[in-house]
This record gives C-alpha cells, structure tokens and sequence, in this order.
C-alpha cells in the first residue's frame, strides 16, 4: 500500500494532483469524479464583476497553448452563494484562487474569501494579463513583499504564492513571499508569450499576447520549481506543463510536494484520475513506500556550486 | 439554468456520465466533394444519447505532416444508437482536420461529449424552416432527424457557391424535408432572393420557427424576418475553444440580452442560442 498523502503546511491532502487556477471548475464534474483530487482549485476571482479580454482568448503553438482570457469574474459575492458550496459537497479541500489590481483590493477580497469551506488562498500574483504591459507583482521581490504583507494580515488561512516565470528573480521572489508569510508556493503561472498569423500578420490573440501553457513551459517551470525548493523552508507546488506521469515524479525529485495539472486537462479531461493511478503503480513497482521519499531526492550534489543558481547558464 | 442551479435540481450529480471521453473506431472517412468529407465512426452507446445542434470535442490524431494540439469541436452530422453510429461532416482547412482527412477504417478516434445545449422544437412549432449554407448544413442535419421523428413538417434552404458544393440535398430529402437550393452560380442565393423564398413559405403554408448557424447575413435575414412575423427562431454558433466543456472561458461570444450585452460561452450556454439575443459580428 503505497501513501499519496502530502502534506502543504498545515493541509493534509489525500493525493498529491489537483487542478491548475483556470483549467478547472464545476463543469469537469460531467466528466471526472471531483472527490479523486488532492484538491479543488478555483479560477480566479476577483472582487468586481469582469468581463474578459477580447476574442480570440486562445491559440495553439507546436504542442502547447496561449491563452489571454483576462480573468472574467461574476464577483465575490456570486462566489461565496454559488461556488464554495458546491465544493463543499466533496470532501476535499478547497483552495480559492484571487487576484487584484492593487495590493489594498488584493488584501479585500482576501478577507472576504476567508469563510467557513474554504482549505486554502492561492493568491494569483503573477498572473501577466490583468496589468498593464503583463506587469505583475511577482515580478519583483519588492512588490512581492508588500502585497504579501498586506494579505497576510487580511487572512488566518494557508496563502499560496502563485509565482511568475516573467522575472529574472525567482529565488528573490521566492524567499521575498516566504518572508512575508506565505504557507507555499505554486510554481508557477503562464510564461508572456506570442504567436502571429504570418498570412493575415495579425496576433493570433485579441489581447496581443498571452500565457504559454502545455509540455513547452514544464522545462522552465521545473527549474523554477527546483530553485524555490532549495531556497526557501515553506512547501513548493509544481505547475507547469504536466501531462505524464513522470512529468509528476520529475517535479517531486526537483522538489515539490504537490502537483498542480492544467493545460492537460483540456486535452484529456479525464488526465488527473488517470496521473493518480499511474503515479500509484509507478511507486508500487518501485517499492517507493511514501512520496515524501522522492520529494526533493534530486542528485544534484556533483554540481560545482557555481553552476546551481545560475540564472545566465548558456 | 447555470450548473449550479441544475445541480440543485438534482439534474447533475458528480461525474454524472452526461458527457465521455471514449474511444471510437474508424467505419469510413470519405471525401463528399473536393473540399467535404464524411467521418463515420462506430461509437459506444454512452455517447449516442444527442440533441440536435450539440457537438463532440475530437481529438484529432497526430500524424507525420500534422500535430494538433487542442481537440477541435464539431457539430454532429448524425447519430444512430441503433447502429452505433456517429457522423461528421467537415471541411479540410487546418492542422485538425487535415489530420481527420488521414484516418481510415479501423483507426481509433478519441471524442468527447455530446456537449452543449441543442435545438429545441416546441410542441406547438409544426411547420419548420431551416437555412443554411455550405458545411452549416451539416449542423442542422440532426434537427432534420428530430423533425422526423416528431412528425414537424420540415423546409430546408441549402445555399452554396454552386451546385457541385451543394451538399446533404438527398440527406434531408430522405429525412422527408422539402429542399430548396440556392447557389451563387445560379444567381439565386442572394439575400433578397432568400427573402423572398421565406416571405413565401410564411405566407403559403406558415413557418413556426426558424434555424440556421454560422452566417452573419442569414442571421440578420432571420433577424428581420422573426421581427417583423414575431417568429421565434434559434441559431447554432461557432467559436475557437479549447476546453469546451465551460471551464476556460475562451469560447465567449457576445449576446444581446433584452438591451444588456452579455458574454456567453459557446460552448456551456450554446452553441444553440435564441436568433433574437446572437449579435452578428
């Protein structure tokens, strides 16, 4: 018998997979049995009625995707009446994903999310469509420090930092929303990105540009994912890219305790069930007792020094 | 009725089973015309419950010349859960179906759904009209079927550039409809035209409701048409998705709601929507 059970501070979660923010929400229930995940994970919200970004919100590039949806939201409110208790009739933990213009409204609607039903805040920082220019708190460990502050003091409950792969400072990211309170962190959100039609030379998004999601950004997040392992003490969540089961293994041995699957889901929407026992079978046949024992086994130690952190690294 | 609200109803539970991911096999994928194919493929039963107007997410196979990423949703050509049977009706213009054109017989084709919400014909909706052009027919072809089925007199108005494009004629005419066709060749599929050919039927043998999808100008026609006669009529839509099962939100479409525009997901809302509130675009 093999344990899936992981631990995120102080969330025990019954198996390690849970849905990417914005590939998931109480529609895939018509396809997959919710009460298999480690977690549900909401799209984003914010605390104003959105809209969204302009037509079209998605394209695809060889084997991966771009989106610039542009978090449409129906408000908290709406949230709270409609969405919470229908998680709440599974008996997984439910994590609420949020986001804001400023770190005053990050902090509000933070507040107004810390209700009874609620497991855990995944505070989307980095989500590089809702600013102008794609700017983004995470982007910065400065900016990262004072929204975190400020959400820290709106909630009791877990925050999970949701970084961005559009920085050149991950680890000062990382440690700067370590020091600020945050309980983990998901690594990471969709990478800037572009693609244009060459026959009418118009962007293939209505936003211009938008988020690299799908197997392209599992390499760049895995490295992020294993750079925030080894720098900061608080749990790393790995997200990005994940359609394989050893897509799964490879962010536990860079170091991540939990795994959070998105793009997949829209090409498989059964794919988080199917991961689950394959990850079970994987360990069984490897007599791996425990996933805490591949978390962070990484053989990294032959490295030089030099060349762990390396940013530039040709 | 939002998810929510249904599930509240009690008519959806988790993992409920409306919607599959299964695997199909390949019975015939051949070309209709030079631009149209038709994929037949034998499909479980746990698929073949439909609603005229729903579509199926299709993961179109990766081959040498070819790598789709995202599935491709289609419109349901037919569906016979007699025969085990599932058909599509599709033009070759992309990646996706450019790689559909490949699969032959006994190939595995992996299809999610029935999704969406399809067409309604009232119980008090008798004489029928439906106007479509080129590979829209393919769309309202399983309201043809319901229409039989239902015993609803049923007049279809097939438009294409010309008649060797002209597809489906015998289809609905086994389907007992009237067929009208209009071509660009012919000079006859021009709005007035078209216009006129409606005018007529509303004032010989009546028109209850009308359908159509796709075109811009044959829902402003209709448009006009509904006002004036205080028709009711619903149109199919189409949209870019990835998802398609309402979770991305990229499908969205803009929709007149009694002087409100709303955003809609084709693909959970629709892709069937009321003529009166779909805004052209």
């Amino acid at each position: 018998m093999v344990d899936l059970s992981t631990r995120i501070g102080s969330l025990t979660l019954a198996n390690p997979i849970m849905p990417a923010s914005g590939t998931f929400s109480e529609d895939l229930s018509e396809v997959l049995d919710l009460h298999q995940l480690g977690a549900h994970v909401t799209k984003t919200i914010t605390a104003e009625k959105r809209g969204g970004n302009p037509t079209p919100r998605v394209c695809e590039v060889r084997g991966s995707m771009l989106n610039s949806i542009g978090i449409p939201s129906k408000g908290v409110q709406h949230f709270i009446d409609n969405t919470i208790p229908f998680y709440n009739a599974y008996d997984v933990p439910l994590v609420v994903s949020i986001s804001a213009n400023s770190a005053d409204e990050f902090a509000r609607i933070c507040e107004q999310v810390s209700v009874p039903g609620v497991a855990a805040i995944e505070v989307n920082i980095s989500c590089p469509n809702i600013e102008e220019d794609g700017k983004a708190f995470a982007m910065r460990p400065s900016t990262t420090t004072t929204v975190m502050e400020k959400l820290r003091s709106a909630s009791d409950l877990p925050l999970w930092a949701k970084l961005s792969p559009n920085t050149g400072e991950t680890i000062e990211v990382a440690q700067a929303a370590e020091e600020a309170g945050a309980d983990a962190l998901v690594v990471a959100n969709t990478l800037l990105s572009m693609a244009i039609d060459i026959h009418t030379r118009k962007p293939k998004l209505g936003n211009l540009m938008g988020g690299l999601s799908g197997p392209s950004l599992k390499p760049i997040a895995l490295r992020m994912a294993y750079q925030c392992a080894k720098s900061v003490q608080i749990p790393v969540i790995g997200c990005g890219g994940i359609s394989t089961v050893e897509d799964i293994v490879e962010y536990l041995i860079a170091g991540a305790t939990a795994v959070q699957v998105g793009t997949a889901t829209f090409i498989n929407p059964n794919i988080m069930v199917t991961l689950l026992g394959q990850l079970e079978t994987y360990l069984e046949t490897r007599n791996i007792a425990d996933i805490s024992d591949l978390v962070g086994s990484v053989r990294d130690e032959d490295a030089a020094d030099s060349v762990v952190f390396m940013e530039t690294a040709p | 009725m939002s998810l929510i609200q249904r599930y509240n109803a009690g008519e959806v539970s988790p993992a409920n089973g409306t919607t599959h991911e299964v695997e199909t096999t390949v019975k015939t994928n051949t070309p209709v015309n030079g631009e149209y194919r038709l994929l037949t493929l034998d499909a479980p039963q746990s698929v073949l419950d439909c609603q005229p107007g729903q579509f199926f997410h299709i993961l179109c196979p990766v081959t040498k010349a070819e790598q789709p990423y995202l599935r491709r949703p289609m419109s349901i050509y037919g569906y016979s859960a007699e025969k085990g049977e599932l058909q599509f009706l599709y033009k070759v213009t992309g990646e996706g179906t450019r790689a559909l054109a490949t699969l032959t017989r006994g190939d595995t084709l992996n299809v999610l759904g029935p999704l969406g919400v399809g067409f309604t014909i009232q119980d008090d909706w008798q004489n029928l009209l439906l106007l479509a052009r080129g590979v829209g027919l393919a769309t309202l072809a399983p309201l043809a079927q319901e229409a039989q089925r239902l015993n609803r007199k049923l007049v279809a108005i097939c438009s294409a550039r010309n008649a060797d494009v002209l597809m489906s004629i015998d289809h609905f005419q086994s389907l007992g409809a009237e067929v009208i066709t209009v071509t660009d060749a012919d000079g006859t599929s021009d709005l007035e035209n078209l216009r006129d050919i409606i005018e007529g039927r509303i004032a010989s043998e009546g028109v209850d409701a009308m359908y159509t999808c796709g075109s811009n100008r044959m829902l402003k026609l209709l448009q006009e048409i509904g006002a004036k006669h205080q028709i009711p009529g619903e149109i199919a839509l189409e949209q870019q998705m990835a998802c398609g099962l309402g979770m991305c939100q990229c499908c969205v479409r803009s929709f007149n709601r009694k002087g409100t525009i709303t955003q809609e997901r084709v693909c959970r809302e629709g892709p069937v929507f009321g003529i009166e509130e779909a805004m052209a675009w």
